[in-house]
């Protein structure tokens, strides 16, 4: 794909894009398909350096409200057709979601989870523990009161995702540049100007922020004042095994996720209440802890007690730019023509990433009305509407 | 290093001629290349391979090999099992390390 590293960037674009992970790229990419010329990705690091790259690669429709199940649905539609549609193997695998809970009391909201997701024709079912053994015959249900399976959920390769679009992206005529810093933006009577980066300064009318945990950062330098802020999330991953492991498993109970990649290893995580809520890259942590390994292994071998013996063989972090109710943000803002931003996927860019990338690009070359983009404007916060999803995990 | 069959990474089975390749399609660091190509992310994470992967990126870009920016040393040093692990204490939560500026 030629990331084009060395070179200035063009002194004009139609668009540039700020983030060469998920977002950026699927956005340049459904931009340019709608007929959008000169797209300029400007990416600091490496394409997928940033979340993308480091996230567990889980994609799932089992959502508690009608919006979320609705964007995941349109999400794992694109999934399934996404190899062939980029011409690259992008490792997408249909194993599933197995969500359980060890807590009688949250029997009730898993059932009406499955209904409201099987009324969007998504084929959840509510499972006892002795059915769990179906799906993962080792599973230790000792503790499992109950659990969900949707056999269309799945995982992917971020990084083939990633390479996938990047080459889509080059054949489109999207210049992406790597280890290229945003310094500055200018505006012209509300409306985007310039954007200046490390490679020089670009001419444009069409800014878009898909900086993930940047993204904060990046809004600023525009007077946008985005609500994300950003926390470390640690993972790991083992030596490679036989397949034996088909569905990602999450608990809602102590938040651990865990599945198995087409290298065969169990990739996982586990959520950590203490880590802090940050507030600009200065802080910004991606080391690993012992703390993290150790809570991982107790939690795994409590539902996996086989994988005593199996070798973890490296963790490592990556941030995730949380908003206030776990949604993203979307759109643009009023008095600012040109600024769009598609971030605040607290901890679900991956999974939300192409169908938010599609209808953002549709949005902003069409201009027509897109209810779930305005429901997850950033105005939302002022109007006080925001409804939080249960079944945030991992 | 001429032989573009040698093998470069014995874990994941990546030749001198993948490495090259993957540098040729634009990955121009390390960390890119590895996640490209698999150097480094087998059974000794790299302990085998990353140096002369960093000296065969440094012949690429023309550069001295010392310039090179090496993979980010993850834990655990030597692979550790999950039961291992589960047998230790939960250390308290600590803030992370801090670089000096």
């Amino acid at each position: 794909m030629i990331p084009l590293s060395r070179d200035q960037v063009p002194a004009t674009a139609d668009a540039v894009i700020i983030g060469g992970g998920i977002n950026g790229l699927t956005t340049a990419y459904e931009l340019a398909r709608l007929g959008l010329k000169n797209i300029v990705v400007i990416e600091k690091e490496y394409i997928g350096s940033g979340s993308t790259g480091r996230c567990g690669g889980g994609i799932r429709q089992q959502w508690t409200t009608e919006e979320n199940i609705r964007l995941a649905q349109e999400s794992v539609r694109m999934y399934e057709g996404m190899s062939a549609e980029l011409g690259y193997q992008v490792f997408f695998r249909q194993g599933g979601y197995l969500m359980v809970t060890e807590t009688e009391n949250d029997l009730p909201a898993l059932r009406s989870a499955v209904e409201l997701q099987n009324r969007c024709n998504v084929p959840t079912e509510f499972l006892q523990p002795e059915e769990c053994l179906n799906i993962v015959p080792d599973l230790d249900i000792s503790k499992l009161k109950g659990a969900t399976f949707c056999p269309k959920d799945g995982t992917a390769y971020p990084f083939a995702v990633i390479w996938g679009y990047a080459r889509a992206c080059h054949r489109l005529g999207i210049k992406i540049f790597i280890r290229s810093q945003v310094t500055g933006i200018t505006t012209d009577e509300g409306s985007i100007k310039s954007v200046s980066t490390s490679r020089g300064v670009i001419s444009t009318p069409l800014l878009i922020n898909c900086a993930g945990p940047w993204a904060r950062s990046l809004a600023a330098k525009v007077g946008v004042d985005l609500p994300n802020k950003q926390e470390r999330h640690e993972i790991m991953v083992s030596e490679s095994l036989k397949p034996f492991l088909d569905p990602m498993v999450i608990s809602i109970s102590n938040g651990i996720y865990f599945s198995q990649s087409l290298r065969g290893e169990i990739v996982g995580g586990i959520g950590d209440d203490s880590e802090p809520r940050l507030d600009g890259p200065e802080t910004f942590d991606t080391s690993s802890s012992l703390r993290f390994a150790i809570r991982f292994a107790k939690a795994l071998l409590e539902y996996y007690p086989r994988a005593s013996r199996v070798r973890m063989m490296r963790q490592w972090g990556g941030m995730y730019d949380v908003t206030p109710d776990h949604r993203p943000i979307l759109g643009g803002v009023p008095g600012l023509d040109g600024y769009y931003h598609i971030c605040g996927f607290s901890g679900h860019g991956f999974m939300l990433g192409p169908v938010t990338g599609r209808r953002m690009a549709q949005f902003i070359t069409t201009g027509r009305t897109d209810e779930i983009i305005n429901n997850l404007s950033l105005d939302r916060f002022e109007r006080g509407d925001i409804q939080t999803d249960a079944f945030v995990v991992g | 290093m001429s032989n573009p069959k040698l093998i470069l990474c014995r874990c994941e089975d990546v030749t001198l001629e993948e490495f090259r390749e993957a540098y040729q399609e634009g990955f121009s660091e390390l960390e890119s290349l590895k996640r490209y190509t698999g150097v480094g992310t087998g059974f000794c994470q790299g302990k085998g391979c990353m140096s002369e992967a960093a000296s065969e990126l440094a012949a690429l870009r023309g550069t001295a090999p010392e310039l090179i920016r090496l993979t980010t040393i993850r834990p655990p040093a030597e692979p550790l099992t999950f039961g291992q692990l589960a047998s230790l204490d939960v250390p308290a939560f600590q803030p992370p390390p801090r670089e000096e500026p």
